[in-house]
């Protein structure tokens, strides 16, 4: 198996094998993978970066085999990248995403992979958006990446999108919970999946009303769409939005909001890695224990030296 | 492989549990699947009715370690062999490719010859399955 620059250029070309491998490579932070990363970046053909990210069981990985349906029918390659939760307790993780991909699974125009989230600290983020750039460079347009939108970590995936769409599913009562603002806050398109269930409408027309009134980010408020991802009804303009919103993505200002995110999230890595990689690390973690120093201090000692 | 202290920590085995043909018989899958999550694994469940040539597919874009087939329907004599067949000429060389499910005795010889490392049957503790995955599942490198 190639390694190095020829592994890249054998997966840019087609091999997915070698494509293959190389996520391996950025999921593991493989030292010879991380050599690539400038080429894989300039490699990229500017494939459109789509989040997907809504609670468990709302639907997500449906509507993604819906989505690749979509895009299929409109000429499209689809890279796919499923994260899940790892287990806090053991590291392992069960990823189940591919179930709903069966109808695809012959389809030589898809790449799905799946990835475990690994932790808060992971950098998983970072991870998720390097593999998408890779899918990216070797010719899949657009990359869809599923989050379950629960927790730091990837509510962090679902903001480094160009475009992120928040599933929500109808609601019984009238309370909006907070959980769902928190989501709707990286929402740049939001869609109430199990339409067919009662109270679609309604939900739709409650989230309207809440972002109606918010300002700031919602100045001018995401499209909310109707879907039902499990017959494909509302997908075709649910792409459609999704297409609509790669133009204010790629907007200047966008592209710089988005860029400075991904600098915020590589410097906190690189300098959490830098400082745990010091010698002094475990002796400073017991001068804070011990009342000897505060924190603060002993960081910038850890990075400025 | 165990990283000891100071090491960098090794990435968790990759197993792809994937349920060939028409058999509905999931339990054993499921219970696989988060007993091996609890002993450290990522683990990819493709579900239920999976060609040959769809858990070939998973295994190659999903880059897994070890490919794990699960199969009670009776079907294992023309179905496993096919299965190797598929990911061997991917160039998945190096890949492990265990089973289990309801086998009968006179079958795992066969098996083995066409390249099925293992074979797990009812009653099998997953302490067990983890610990052959860990001591034959490709290092990286
Ligand atoms: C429960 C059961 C069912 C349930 C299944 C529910 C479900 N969703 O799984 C139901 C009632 C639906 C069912 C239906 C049928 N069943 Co049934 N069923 C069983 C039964 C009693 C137990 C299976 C089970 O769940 N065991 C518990 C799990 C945890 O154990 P396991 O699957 O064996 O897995 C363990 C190991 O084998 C191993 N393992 C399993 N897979 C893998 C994979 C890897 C990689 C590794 C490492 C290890 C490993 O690890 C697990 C933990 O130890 C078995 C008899 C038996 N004692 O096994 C018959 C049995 C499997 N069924 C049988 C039959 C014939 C059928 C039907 C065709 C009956 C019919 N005529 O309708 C249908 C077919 C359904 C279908 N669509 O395929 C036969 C199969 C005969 C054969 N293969 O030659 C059996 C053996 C009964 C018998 N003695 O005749 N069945
Ligand atoms: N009724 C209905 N069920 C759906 C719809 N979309 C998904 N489902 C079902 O919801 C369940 C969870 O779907 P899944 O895609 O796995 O959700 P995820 O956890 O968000 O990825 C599955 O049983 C789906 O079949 C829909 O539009 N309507
Ligand atoms: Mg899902």
């Amino acid at each position: 198996m190639a390694h190095g620059p020829a592994l890249l250029t054998a997966a840019v070309g087609g091999d997915r094998r070698a494509l293959a491998r190389l996520l391996t490579g950025i999921e593991n932070e493989d030292p010879h993978v991380r050599e690539l990363l400038p080429q894989i970046f300039a490699a990229s053909r500017g494939a459109h970066l789509v989040g997907i990210t809504g609670p468990p069981g709302a639907g997500k990985s449906t509507l993604v085999t819906a989505l690749t349906r979509e895009y299929r029918k409109r000429g499209r390659r689809v890279g796919i990248v499923a994260v899940d939760p790892s287990s806090p307790y053991t590291g392992g993780a069960i990823m189940g995403d591919r179930i709903r991909m069966m109808e695809h699974a012959a389809d030589r125009n898809i790449f799905m992979r799946s990835m475990a989230s690994r932790g808060e600290l992971g950098g998983i983020a970072a991870a998720t958006w390097l593999v998408a750039a890779a899918l990216d460079a070797a010719g899949y347009d657009p990359v869809l990446v599923e989050t379950v939108g629960a927790g730091q970590a990837e509510l962090e995936v679902a903001r480094l999108a160009e475009t992120t769409v928040v599933v929500e599913v109808p609601e019984m009562g009238d309370e909006i919970q907070a959980i769902k603002a928190g989501l709707l806050e990286v929402a740049d398109v939001v869609t109430v999946n199990k339409a067919d269930r009662p109270g679609a409408e309604r939900s739709a027309g409650q989230l309207r009303a809440m972002l109606a009134g918010a300002g700031g980010r919602f100045a001018a408020p995401p499209p909310i769409l109707l879907t039902i991802a499990t017959t494909g009804e509302g997908v075709a303009p649910l792409v459609d939005a999704i297409e609509a919103d790669r133009t204010r993505a790629r907007s200047p200002d966008q592209a710089r909001v988005r860029a400075r995110n991904q600098l915020l999230r590589a410097v906190i890595e690189r300098s959490r890695r830098r400082a745990e990689g010091r010698v002094e690390w475990d002796s400073t973690v017991n001068e804070i224990a011990e009342h000897r120093i505060d924190p603060i201090t002993a960081a910038d000692r850890l990075l400025d030296t | 492989m165990t990283a000891g202290a100071g090491e960098e920590r090794a990435a968790p085995i990759r197993v792809l549990i994937a349920k060939p043909g028409l058999d509905g018989h999931d339990r054993g899958a499921k219970v696989l699947a988060r007993g091996l999550r609890d002993e450290g694994f990522e683990v990819i469940y493709t579900g239920l009715r999976q060609t040959p040539e769809m858990i070939a597919d998973a295994a190659e874009q999903e880059d897994v370690d070890v490919v794990g087939l699960s199969i009670l329907s009776g079907a294992h004599m023309t179905l496993l062999p096919r299965i190797v067949e598929m990911i061997r000429s991917r160039k998945m060389d190096d890949v492990l490719i265990a089973a289990g499910g309801i086998i009968p005795d006179a079958d795992i010889a066969p098996l083995k010859e066409a390249g099925i490392a293992e074979i797990f049957g009812p009653g099998t503790r997953i302490g067990d399955i983890a610990r052959y995955f860990r001591e034959h599942a490709r290092t990286r490198t």
